[in-house]
């Protein structure tokens, strides 16, 4: 049972943290390159922009239920279980979510380093 | 990509390490939270290991949203990856445990994707980069005074 409540966690986790990190990523883009903005308008109008665009807010609210699903999953399955399996299945839903959702140029560099890592951390953890 | 946008890289991969450390470690003390008393997740903040990790990922997040305003989030991801190899190397010279050959193979797996993805472009050129929102005008007459 403590297994199916880690996998429950590890599909919160990879579902809560694709949404964060894609309307993250789609906020910083609109908002644009923060050290160019930091240094002409300050650091207090890089803050102001960013938490004023609302997508922001929602990527937030994301990263928020990631985390605490993390939290659940950490007290129900082992670190070792629990961090690889939703970190390499991640980097894959990621990798998928931004050439959809943000059009980013996915290539076959991308799609390999995706890979690479995704298998990397799942050997790392056996 | 400058050196100073490397550093925010590196920054990326040691807090966020860090952080997801001091939170597992943390998690362990507490010991299992079942579905009924879920306020206990909440109350988990008051402990000091939690709380460290919170610090850290918070350094971790604001490294993050720099890196995500001028890189790709297909290039950020894989290219901050080094972390899983960082604990690694950790738990080897601090701890003393030993690297079995499969974990060594995820390394080098691992590595070789950061080298990948980091040597490829970091941003998808697109429109959004060219037209900022209300910062064009200012950004023209700063190349005018010049």
């Amino acid at each position: 049972m403590n297994d199916f409540y880690a996998w429950v966690a590890i599909g919160l986790i990879i579902l809560a943290s694709t949404t964060g990190d894609v309307l993250l990523s789609y906020s910083m883009k609109r908002v644009g390159d923060v050290g160019e903005l930091w240094q002409r308008r300050g650091l207090l109008a890089v803050i102001g922009r960013v938490l004023t665009t609302p997508t922001f807010a929602l990527g937030v609210v994301g990263m928020a239920v990631a985390f605490y699903s993390l939290l659940f999953g950490l007290s129900w399955g082992n670190l070792s279980l629990v961090v690889p399996a939703s970190a390499s299945l991640t980097f894959v839903a990621n990798a998928v979510a931004a050439r959809v959702f943000l059009q980013e140029r996915v290539g076959r560099r991308r799609w390999i380093a995706a890979l690479l890592v995704a298998f990397g951390v799942v050997l790392m953890a056996i | 990509m400058t050196f100073r946008k490397y550093l925010v890289l590196a920054g990326i991969t040691v807090f966020s390490t860090a952080g997801d450390s001091l939170l597992a470690r943390g998690m362990k003390q507490l010991g299992s939270v079942s579905l009924h008393n879920l306020s206990g997740l909440l109350l988990a903040i008051l402990n000091p290991w939690i709380a460290f990790g919170i610090f850290f990922l918070l350094a971790f997040f604001a490294c993050y949203m720099s890196a995500l305003s001028w890189a790709d989030l297909t290039y950020v991801l894989p290219a901050t990856s080094l972390g899983y190899v960082l604990v690694a190397f950790i738990a080897h010279f601090t701890f003393h445990e030993r690297i079995s050959t499969t974990r060594w193979l995820g390394i080098s797996l691992i590595a070789a994707g950061v080298g990948f993805v980091a040597a490829g472009p970091s941003n998808t050129p697109r429109q959004m980069h060219q037209e900022p929102l209300e910062v064009l005008p200012e950004a023209l007459s700063e190349e005018a005074e010049r």
